[in-house]
């Protein structure tokens, strides 16, 4: 889950920054360049060229759109027990079988796809705006700032994170407020409050180096304020890192909802999530394996179609990084 | 070299002082010792046990004292069964230290093989293998990778064995224990040798282009002696980083291994211990697993100043 380490340090690409683009536009002459090419082009060009980013994506789309919209797709309905049928094997009626009270597994995994892939793109999300801008906040500003984050991510480091993690979702699903919002909730709300330190370390060294360069000395020379330089000038810049980490953080979420999950301490039945239809397929050994193959293999399938797609952006946005 | 560890052991202490703190907050935030107490018929049984308990304190008071007898090895009481906290923990801390320190040793050796070979063979077919692997590696949660084995070699074909690390009352290490050791070491090692052998791919990859390679091997030295003496000690510096960042991750994968293995080990005490809210143990567990992780951390970096002298020196 480490694959992005090494982003860290590594230079930006110019990409979308006024200052880099604006020169060569002006400089050259339509003749010169027959074939020119926007950012967004040559971006495009890139990531189309990582074959597994582009099929990624359009399994990754196919699964958001089949699991959102399970209302119209699933053949079942979600409810439908048939007690008589009971747990059977995958069959041409039921294409991924059925579980001991008879409903249908496939219909049932497209409605825990909602809660997991829910769970996945909000925590990437939320972690990923807050780790943005404290990261800037510490990178820019330096000093005390800079000393808390560094700190706290340290002390992140120290502990396992899934035991944290129970641990804090059993103490936030305790306050009335948070039990209120639910359960989903309080899990999204928990792994974005302890998953931000990441990015932040990250979007930090890339502002810490990108506060050197010209345009921000001429942006300040022209009386920028410090939070307008930040949003306007440094953080474009350092958007190749921040989609890519972004996109990387939501396979991390999803895996680790699925464990939490599995554990018991996640998502409480009756709802449903990947992760917490594995446990109750847990000790289904020799007899109906399909309800232990099923939710395992979305999981697996949504993650591999995430860091494939996330791999594609880092090439598309930084094509000097090496693999 | 003196200097550099002793600052490193320095500055250790306050990071575990504090992130002993900010857990304690934490853990006596969520659970209440004397929960159980508040169905009793007599409400004064609660108010008696807190004040016995030392929980009208302040915080930092309780912490104080937590800390003042966790240093003498008393953790406390565990609220659910009045069994000493210190006594749990050093019982199950055997079965954790078999299953961590042979997966580390597992991991360690099997990544860097991989790395090492993939680097050497870029782009065989054996190299795109171990890609694809550690592709799936990475993305397959390993409570599921648990799961499919268990279904695979234990009910199917009878290969291994599941539950505990023992048959009966049997010890010692002999046939029986191996059956029992491999499912769980895999299941708690295969998303960190997927994720480590493609860091040991990549830096043994920069090793090998580096100038003194070609250097060494413009000189003669033999192929082999140029892979493993000059590019694979300078490929396991990042390595150790690595390794010593993702220890947590391995106190962390115990948890889920242990519970699908049924091992009574520090991940299955933790486990139990949060189901039932078991303050003691639970405070008692983080903050040691926390000790142990920085002392871990600390040997890395002993371990990364006697390979890289630039570092110790700076």
């Amino acid at each position: 889950m480490r694959t992005e380490h090494d982003l860290g340090d590594a230079e930006p690409a110019p990409f979308g920054s006024p200052v880099a683009a604006e020169p060569m536009t002006i400089g050259l002459v339509e003749e010169a360049e027959p074939v020119a090419r926007s950012q967004w082009q040559l971006f495009r060009r890139r990531f189309v060229k990582h074959r597994l980013a582009v099929i990624g994506s359009i399994v990754l789309i196919l699964l958001i759109i089949l699991c959102f919209g399970a209302k119209y797709f699933a053949f079942y309905d979600r409810n439908q027990q048939d007690l008589l049928l009971g747990p059977t094997s995958p069959s041409k009626a039921h294409w991924m079988g059925t579980d001991q009270l008879g409903r249908d597994t496939m219909t049932e995994i497209l409605y825990a796809g909602q809660v997991s892939l829910k769970i996945g793109l909000a925590v990437a999300l939320f972690s990923t705006l807050v780790g943005t801008v404290i990261g800037a906040a510490a990178g820019y500003f330096g000093k005390i700032v800079d000393q808390v984050l560094m700190r706290l991510t340290d002390l992140f480091l120290v502990v396992p994170a899934i035991a944290v993690l129970a641990v804090a979702i059993k103490g936030f699903g305790k306050l009335q407020f948070f039990a209120d919002l639910g359960q989903t909730f309080v899990i999204i709300f928990v792994l974005a409050a302890l998953g931000w330190m990441y990015i932040a370390r990250i979007v930090r060294g890339q502002v810490l180096s990108l506060k050197e360069k010209e345009f921000v000395e001429a942006a300040r020379a022209s009386g920028a304020s410090s939070w307008r330089i930040i949003f306007r000038h440094i953080l474009p810049n350092c958007i190749g890192p921040i989609l890519v980490n972004a996109t990387l953080s939501i396979a991390a979420a999803i895996v680790t909802e699925s464990t939490l999950s599995f554990l018991g301490f996640g998502i409480q039945p009756p709802a449903t999530s990947w992760g917490n239809m594995l446990s109750s397929a847990e000790g289904n050994y020799n007899q109906n394996t399909h309800l232990l193959y099923f939710p395992g293999l979305m999981i697996l399938l949504t993650v591999l179609c995430v860091n494939f797609f996330g791999d594609g952006l880092r090439d598309a946005f930084d094509p000097q990084a090496k693999h | 070299m003196l200097t550099y560890s002793l600052r490193r052991v320095l500055y250790s202490i306050p990071v575990l002082l504090i992130a002993s703190f900010v857990l304690f907050a934490g853990v006596r935030a969520t659970f209440d010792p004397t929960a159980r107490l508040a169905q009793s018929r007599d409400p004064q049984v609660q108010i008696r046990e807190r004040e016995r308990l030392g929980l009208n304190d302040p915080l930092v008071v309780q912490y104080g004292n937590w800390l003042k007898n966790a240093v003498h090895g008393d953790f406390g009481q565990s609220a659910t069964s009045r069994e000493d906290v210190s006594k749990m923990i050093s019982r199950a801390m055997g079965n954790t230290l078999q299953l961590i320190i042979i997966g580390a040793v597992v991991s360690v050796f099997i990544a860097i093989g991989i790395g090492v070979f993939s680097a050497v063979r870029q782009y065989s077919i054996l190299d795109y293998l171990f890609t694809g692997l550690s592709y799936i590696g990475v993305a397959m949660p390993p409570f599921w990778f648990g799961l499919l084995a268990i279904e695979f070699f234990v009910v199917q074909h009878r290969w291994f064995l599941s539950v505990g690390l023992h048959t009966g009352d049997s010890s010692g290490f002999d046939l029986d224990y191996l059956k029992h050791l491999v499912l769980p070491v895999a299941t708690l090692c295969v998303q960190i040798i997927a994720s480590w052998s493609r860091y040991q791919r990549a830096s043994m990859l920069d090793a090998l282009s580096a100038d003194y390679v070609r250097t060494a091997r413009a000189k003669g030295v033999p192929r082999w002696k140029v892979v493993f003496k000059h590019a694979l000690r300078n490929a396991l510096i990042p390595f150790v980083t690595v390794v010593a960042l993702d220890f947590g991750a391995l106190f962390g994968g115990l948890i889920i291994t242990e519970t699908i293995f049924s091992i009574g080990g520090m991940g299955r005490l933790f486990y139990n211990a949060i189901l039932v809210g078991d303050v003691y143990v639970v405070q008692a567990w983080m903050i040691l697993v926390a000790v142990i992780i920085i002392l871990f951390n600390l040997c890395a970096d002993l371990i990364y100043g006697i390979l890289d002298p630039r570092i110790r020196l700076a």
